[in-house]
């Protein structure tokens, strides 16, 4: 079960918003490049966000780059889980793959600041600020597998192949 | 049922009858990182304690995004690159060899292949009759390893382009009106697969720009048929043994059909910050522009810089407005040199940078001041995509680029040929 705060953003949030190319040289130093998490889309992001917190978005979600550090980002500045309307394919196959969930859903029904507790494995999300629920869109399993192991790095490490 | 060009592909590859909706696991053909995403690639690699490459002479590093290195960090990420590559066997490409996804064309990428980069604009590999497709660091380690990976099979469109583009309008003109009218996110997780007699005759280097862009209207991959035009581009590039025949089976069915008049089309930009963000040239006008950029994965090739050189011969770069080319490979460069495009686009005012993505992704050669306006060939003009999130970046064709740098405000280049 995880449970935080929602931090509200609009569409189109790009992988240049969320890790910003100018820090390119820091990508080998990753707790520097967590430090500007966010920062074009929100430059208080890292001062306000707390450990288990969310993300809530509108729609293409992690547009542009393949940057793995887009979503590496979000999950070492504490953020438990990136809830949109929908996301760009790449962003979402690498937060899988470092263990970071991103969860399609109607974002409408939640507000800046709203307290959530969302269940994996039940797929549902409940807004505790306003009482609605709201449902989780499936994810193919094989990516379920991979994230209930952390990531893909301890999913092969555990299966040594893809187990579909 | 028939098959599209993916599924035909995906079929063959995986051993099953590969259907959209499909989760598979596919053998991966080349695989690919750059000096941005490298780095993660081989922490991750080594976290699996990997310590052998499946297929070392199609496992590639390219050192393209940083290209001279901009600073000490990124030159100590070269040298983790060369040392893995040395250890493991694998490819690597020096800065100045050019941008991966050129490299790929003109090297590696053949029809039927699968293909997986740790970059987004893999898919213009696509241009080949190749199914190729961008992931992250972590995905592109276990390849490397493996040799494979998973993909669910995506459904396709089918983008039916018809007719003859007209002089001064590009295909640049033809992915950003196709972008504009899909939005970008119009197809994610989609395939597009181009047809139609508007492609019969169009050069490599126009289906490379158009398959370059597919990933910003948020597709999977874009593909071409593989046909006699791909046939002569491989035999320029020494592997016209690779080629064979590659087009979808007759009425295989597509999610959407979309329909592209290239006859009607006219030189197009999209504003910032997004690419679906489309306008014509002549509604923007007057727009001045501190810089245009000529170069990338999209818009870098010999064919790109004919068009921009026929313009800017006996022109000069508007004194307002600083003009960079980055040619997109060092075979590019060299014909470039030979054909005198260079020397014309230097007399003209162009700064040439190395061949490199350059300063489409705000490391380097051309990052933008506060409140500027660049115009680039790039595929990309996000918020602070060229290192300045105050900037403003307008993306067009070469020939409307070329003709920018002349007027020194947004110009329609065929007022200029």
């Amino acid at each position: 079960m995880l449970k935080g705060k929602a931090f509200k953003f609009g569409d189109n949030i790009s992988t240049d918003l969320i890790s910003p190319g100018r820090y390119f040289h820091l990508r080998s130093d990753l707790p520097e490049l967590a430090k500007h998490a966010m920062e074009d889309a929100d430059p208080s992001f890292t001062s306000k966000i707390k450990p288990g917190d969310f993300i809530v978005a509108g729609k293409d979600f992690g547009l542009g780059s393949s940057r793995e550090h887009a979503p590496l980002v979000i999950k070492m500045s504490g953020v438990s889980a990136v809830l949109a309307k929908s996301v760009a394919r790449i962003f979402f196959r690498n937060a899988f793959n470092i263990g970071l969930p991103v969860l399609i859903c109607d974002t409408d029904k939640i507000n800046d600041g709203d307290e959530l507790e969302i269940d994996l494995e039940a797929g549902t999300i409940k807004n505790l600020s306003t009482g609605a629920e709201l449902t989780i869109g499936k994810i193919p399993e094989v990516m379920l597998k991979i994230l209930n192991e952390g990531g893909l790095v301890p999913y092969i490490k555990k299966y040594g192949d893809f187990r579909l | 049922m028939p098959r599209t060009l993916v599924q035909k592909i995906l079929s063959e590859k995986s051993g099953i009858d590969a259907r959209a909706g499909h989760i598979i696991v596919v053998p991966v053909d080349i695989a690919f990182v750059q000096d941005g995403t490298g780095p993660l690639t081989i922490t991750q690699f080594e976290a699996c304690s990997f310590d052998r490459l499946a297929n070392p002479l199609t496992s590639i590093i390219f050192l393209d995004h940083a290209a001279p290195s901009a600073s000490r960090e990124l030159s100590n990420d070269h040298n983790r690159l060369r040392e893995f590559a040395k250890r493991n066997g694998a490819q690597l490409f020096e800065i100045g060899d050019g941008i991966s996804h050129q490299i790929i064309a003109e090297s590696y990428a053949n029809p039927g292949e699968i293909i997986i980069g740790a970059d987004s604009h893999t898919g213009m590999a696509g241009a080949l009759g190749a199914f190729a497709t961008g992931m992250g660091s972590t995905d592109v380690a276990i390849a490397l390893c493996l040799g494979k990976s998973w993909l669910r099979v995506p459904e396709s469109f089918e983008v039916i382009i018809n007719g003859h583009l007209s002089k001064g309008v590009c295909a640049k003109d033809i992915a950003l009106y196709l972008i504009g009218h899909l939005g970008a996110d119009g197809a994610t997780y989609k395939a597009l697969e181009f047809c139609g007699d508007g492609i019969a005759h169009m050069r490599m280097s126009e289906r490379l720009t158009i398959a370059s862009m597919a990933v910003e209207a948020g597709a999977k991959a874009g593909l071409f048929p593989s046909d006699e035009i791909t046939h002569s581009y491989l035999e320029h590039y020494g592997r016209g043994q690779k080629y064979r025949p590659l087009e979808p089976e007759p009425g295989a069915s597509y999610e959407r059909v979309v329909r592209i008049d290239a006859t009607r089309l006219e030189p197009m930009v999209a504003k910032p910050h997004s690419v679906d963000n489309t306008a014509l040239v002549r509604e923007l006008e007057d727009m001045k522009v501190q810089q245009v950029f000529i170069g990338t994965c999209s818009n870098g090739r010999l064919e790109d810089l004919a068009v921009a050189t026929e313009i800017l011969r006996g022109r000069q770069r508007h004194p307002d407005t600083r003009f960079i080319v980055a040619p997109a490979s060092r075979q590019v460069l060299s014909e470039a040199i030979h054909a005198g495009y260079i020397r014309s686009l230097v007399d003209a005012g162009a700064v040439i940078a190395p061949p490199g993505c350059a300063a489409c992704l705000g490391v380097h050669h051309g990052v933008l001041g506060d409140g500027e306006v660049c115009l680039s060939t790039a595929n990309r003009n996000f918020k602070g995509r060229m290192g300045n999130p105050e900037a403003f970046i307008y993306l067009a064709s070469p020939a409307t680029a070329a003709a920018t740098a002349v007027a020194g405000c947004i110009a329609d280049p065929r007022e200029m040929m």
